[in-house]
């Protein structure tokens, strides 16, 4: 008994996926950001785990809103620090 | 300006004694503060290198006066090394982890690289008294480590084992200062400490720093007398003990002297300190009062940092009880005239009002009575300089007045001003009110504005602040007047509205049908703002009547449509619409009430449909004036018929007593039944549950029957013209549960959801048989509050009763502490102008306000655009 537990398949987790560096610089953009200004998620988030992003990476989740129907947010994953 | 920096780190250090040293200007070795002439003593600790207070006077360090001079430090040469209270416990950890000999800590570099990991792989443990095994033998030297104890405040020593039995030897602080010296800087890092800035032997004071005069200036009485600060008298007692010791060291005296001196002045450092040590009798004022020193000076409520800080008394405010009026506006706010005449708006004259203003200073400061114009205290010149009007000068001062001047004038009706009621939980507890002055010493406001200040008048106090400029005011009106927050962002409806005798008031007049004679009607318009009577709606033997309903809708904005359910709607399965027996299909059609009873849900706060919609549809303004003209239609109704409530609305009829004793007694019957079959093991236990909690469970539904019953016997005997009834089928107050328990019957206390077992052994109270499980042994009231408890069921109340009181006050400290927290961490977001929501430096936490980007005040109930409502009023008819 190994089945490995896929949290992304669970109804409560959001949709997590990595953007391309593309993506992430028309963010940086239109938001006149840079990555420091980004909220953050750790490395060893059980989702970020499942999708395979790793440190700098930044990840697009999408979330279905009871108000907006669908509401997107970005996140940069950092290494979880050490205490 | 200079450009705001970023902060790139903070260090934390000890202050080395070379620094301290090196800050200080001037040694201080006298006791003394001032000579026979109030001039300081030089190297005294009033030392005029120090900075001076007193006015005058030139700090010999700086040349400047003294309300220049920011103070400079000084400092004392310590007889003896004394140990720093703050750091005791970073002592001990120092002195158990390290050896006594040569100081390195008591572990291998395998064992420290356990701990605090490699150079590059640090785990972000670090090196704790509980890694190191007590009374090891060093590694490094080989040296047998003793015990060490310490005993609070801050005595240490050393067991030492001779012949067998356990000695105690005290460290001096020199002693532990010479150890801490010992201690390699190498050594430091894995414990925590940056070496370069706190070396542990700086936690030994040899020199003490005497903080500058002007954070302990000294005070003179109105007798002349100085008066110095806690801290001065603390110093003070540190010279003087530090002067003894030092004569006594150079004069031989022996070692037991010289201990006691050592451990006295050890004492006043440590109150010097904190005055709250454990284990450490507070130093005191001759009068008794414990001083205030550092510690104390910063900790807690009223010490720097959440009584300076965070928070500060301002100016432009005023305090008082609050008390309600009806007739006010609830755009108002009563202001009594010994407020208004104390507070003031700064004008500054210019050509077009200088006629106005010189007028005002002519009144003077004194208001005669509350119709009176508004008079001025002050008037300030344009070079800065203040003029007081008093009786004499007013004329003289007023011919003096030129543009360019300012008048500080009175309040007066009309003024802007901001009214607030702790706790402030949400925005509406600060709204901005026109001032309306009164006569009487309290603040007047509507009862309809209590909801969002959630205030009552048993002695409630409200605060005032007077806007001083222009843009204040502009913000003050635009923002926050209460006009603008009728909205509450919580749950996006109104949060002001009629309460109480308003909805009571306009329950009873818009209930069913009644007819008004012209007179009458107008007796009940009298207070609201209507242009013209309708035609009346039926006419009788050559007289105009007008219905309730039509003296309501006079109120109403003339293009209202809509259709609700009144709260005393009843969810019957099939609605029969306008024919409901409970006149409560509530229809508006063209701004006139078709139908329907006007009460909680139309007009009460929280609830108010009738004012959430003339809010869409006709704006805030509109919505303002229906709420006034509703209040005061409201207690007009009330006031009609008259309204009152007392002890014989509570009583029923014999037959009404009959059938209540009735329902009781068969419940009771009806538990012994069930006790009875759970006695012979007949009972067959619930899914899930034992026998026990089945009967439990069994009996509480059939006595909560039985009340429900009674209370029902009760509500058919008592109708609408009841009190207790009208309020609370209208909402105004209490429910038929309450009237249930006055009239009927109590039903069962409980505590934590069961029945009441808790008392003596078996049984909940002596006057019943062990192991009684009948209703009446565990709580269960059959008394109604008008009937009368006996003395069990007095006792089994007060235990119910002490539950729901220790509920809510561990409800209240926990949100409070709750709320807190949460404020704390979002206080200074804010919606940028992309709508996003960022911190202040820039950092996002929302991408799109609550991810719809929609205020809730602006969105129907949670849904963006309110569909029902919109197609209810072009159809005119319900969807």
């Amino acid at each position: 008994m190994s089945t490995k537990l896929n949290v992304l398949k669970h109804d409560m987790v959001p949709d997590h996926e990595i953007m391309s560096d593309e993506e992430v610089s028309e963010l940086f953009t239109t938001y006149n950001i840079t990555n420091e200004h980004l909220p953050k998620i750790f490395h060893d988030d059980p989702a970020v785990k499942m999708i395979g992003a790793e440190a700098d990476n930044v990840i697009r989740i999408i979330r279905t809103s009871h108000t907006a129907g669908r509401a997107e947010s970005y996140r940069l994953v950092v290494k979880r620090p050490k205490k | 300006m200079p450009s705001p920096k970023r902060i790139g780190q903070i260090e934390f250090g000890l202050l080395s004694p070379k620094e301290i040293r090196e800050m200080s200007v001037r040694k201080i070795i006298w006791a003394d503060t001032y000579d026979d002439d109030g001039f300081p003593y030089p190297q005294g600790l009033m030392d005029l290198n120090l900075g001076v207070i007193d006015p005058g006077l030139r700090c010999k360090t700086c040349d400047q006066k003294a309300s220049e001079c920011p103070g400079h430090f000084g400092h004392i040469e310590l007889a003896k090394p004394v140990i720093h209270v703050g750091y005791t416990r970073l002592i001990r950890k120092l002195l158990r982890v390290t050896c006594r000999s040569c100081g390195r800590v008591l572990l291998s570099p395998e064992e420290i690289e356990k701990v605090v990991g490699t150079e590059d792989d640090q785990t972000g443990d670090l090196l704790s008294e509980k890694d190191v095994k007590k009374e090891r033998i060093c590694p490094h030297c080989g040296d047998q480590q003793l015990k060490i104890n310490f005993e609070k405040p801050t005595t240490f020593s050393e067991v030492v084992i001779e012949e067998g039995k356990k000695v105690e030897h005290k460290l001096t602080p020199a002693d532990i200062r010479s150890r801490m010296e010992k201690i390699p800087n190498e050594d430091l890092t894995p414990l925590g400490i940056n070496p370069d800035v706190a070396r542990p032997e700086w936690t030994i004071l040899t020199v003490l720093p005497v903080p500058p005069v002007t954070m302990r200036p000294s005070i003179i009485l109105e007798n002349g007398q100085r008066s110095e600060d806690d801290l001065t008298h603390k110093l003070v007692d540190i010279i003087r003990i530090n002067q003894r010791f030092k004569e006594n060291q150079d004069a031989g005296a022996p070692q037991l002297i010289i201990e006691d001196l050592w451990e006295l002045l050890q004492y006043h450092v440590t109150t010097y300190m904190d005055n709250e040590v454990a284990g450490c009798p507070p130093a005191r004022h001759r009068s008794g009062r414990p001083l205030k020193t550092l510690s104390q000076r910063l900790k807690g409520k009223d010490g720097r940092f959440r009584g300076s800080l965070s928070g500060k008394r301002v100016n432009f405010s005023s305090r008082t009880v609050i008390s309600p009026d009806p007739n006010l506006s609830v755009r108002q706010v009563g202001v009594p005239k010994a407020v208004a005449n104390e507070m003031t708006i700064p004008v500054r004259v210019t050509i077009h009002n200088i006629e106005e203003l010189k007028q005002i200073a002519r009144n003077g400061p004194v208001r005669p009575d509350v119709n009176a114009p508004c008079g001025a205290n002050y008037v300030i010149r344009p070079d800065a300089r203040r003029l007081r009007l008093a009786e004499g000068n007013l004329d003289t001062v007023a011919d003096m007045i030129e543009p360019g001047w300012t008048v500080e004038r009175q309040l007066r009706d009309g003024d802007v001003v901001l009214f607030n009621r702790q706790p402030s939980l949400h925005r509406m507890s600060i709204m901005a009110h026109r001032v309306k002055v009164m006569e009487g010493k309290t603040f007047r406001l509507n009862p309809a504005v209590c909801p969002p200040y959630n205030a009552d008048f048993d002695g409630d106090e409200m605060n005032m602040h007077v806007p001083q400029t222009e843009e204040a005011r502009a913000e003050a009106t635009i923002l926050i007047s209460v006009q603008e927050n009728i909205l509450s962002p919580r749950f996006g409806g109104p949060i002001i509205g009629g309460i109480h005798d308003h909805v009571s008031g306009i329950f009873m007049l818009t209930h069913d049908m009644r007819w008004f004679t012209k007179e009458e009607a107008l007796y009940l318009l009298r207070y609201s703002r209507i242009e013209r009577m309708p035609a009346p709606g039926k006419v009788e033997n050559g007289i105009d009547y007008w219905s309730n309903k039509q003296v309501f809708s006079t109120i109403l904005p003339v293009h209202l449509n809509m259709v609700f359910q009144a709260s005393s709607c009843q969810n019957c399965e099939t609605c029969k619409k306008e024919l409901c027996e409970r006149d409560a299909y509530v229809r508006i059609f063209d701004g006139i009430l078709e139908s329907g009873t006007i009460d909680k849900k139309a007009i009460g706060a929280f609830d108010g449909q009738i004012v959430n919609r003339i809010i869409r549809q006709e704006g805030m303004s509109r919505a303002t004036d229906f709420i006034d003209d509703m209040t005061k239609l409201s207690i007009r109704a009330i006031m009609f018929d008259g309204f009152s409530f007392g002890i014989d609305d509570e009583d029923l009829s014999k037959t009404e007593y009959g059938q209540i004793d009735e329902v009781l007694k068969n419940a009771a019957l009806d538990v012994d039944r069930r006790i009875k079959i759970y006695e012979d093991g007949q009972l067959e236990p619930m899914p899930g549950r034992t026998v026990e909690e089945t009967l439990e469970m069994q009996i509480m539904q059939v006595l909560g029957k039985s009340r429900d019953q009674t209370g029902q016997i009760a509500g058919q005997h008592l109708g609408l013209g009841n009190s207790a009834v009208l309020m609370a089928v209208s909402g105004a107050r209490g429910s038929m549960l309450n009237l249930t328990q006055m009239a009927g019957c109590i039903g069962q206390q409980s505590v934590r959801g069961e029945r009441i077992v808790r008392g003596y052994d078996d049984r909940t109270l002596p006057h019943f048989k062990k192991g009684e499980r009948g209703s009446d042994a565990h709580g269960f009231i059959q008394h109604s509050y008008k009937g009368g408890l006996n003395p069990t069921e007095f006792f089994f109340h007060a235990i119910g009763g002490r539950e729901g009181l220790v509920d809510t006050a561990v409800r209240t400290s926990q949100s409070g502490y709750l709320q807190r927290r949460l404020i704390n961490a979002l206080q200074d977001l804010k919606v940028a102008y992309d709508g996003t929501v960022r911190t202040t430096g820039g950092r996002i936490i929302q991408f799109e306000y609550g991810e719809d980007g929609t205020d809730p005040t602006r969105s129907a109930f949670g849904d963006p655009v309110d569909v029902k409502g919109i197609v209810e009023s072009i159809l005119k008819e319900a969807v």
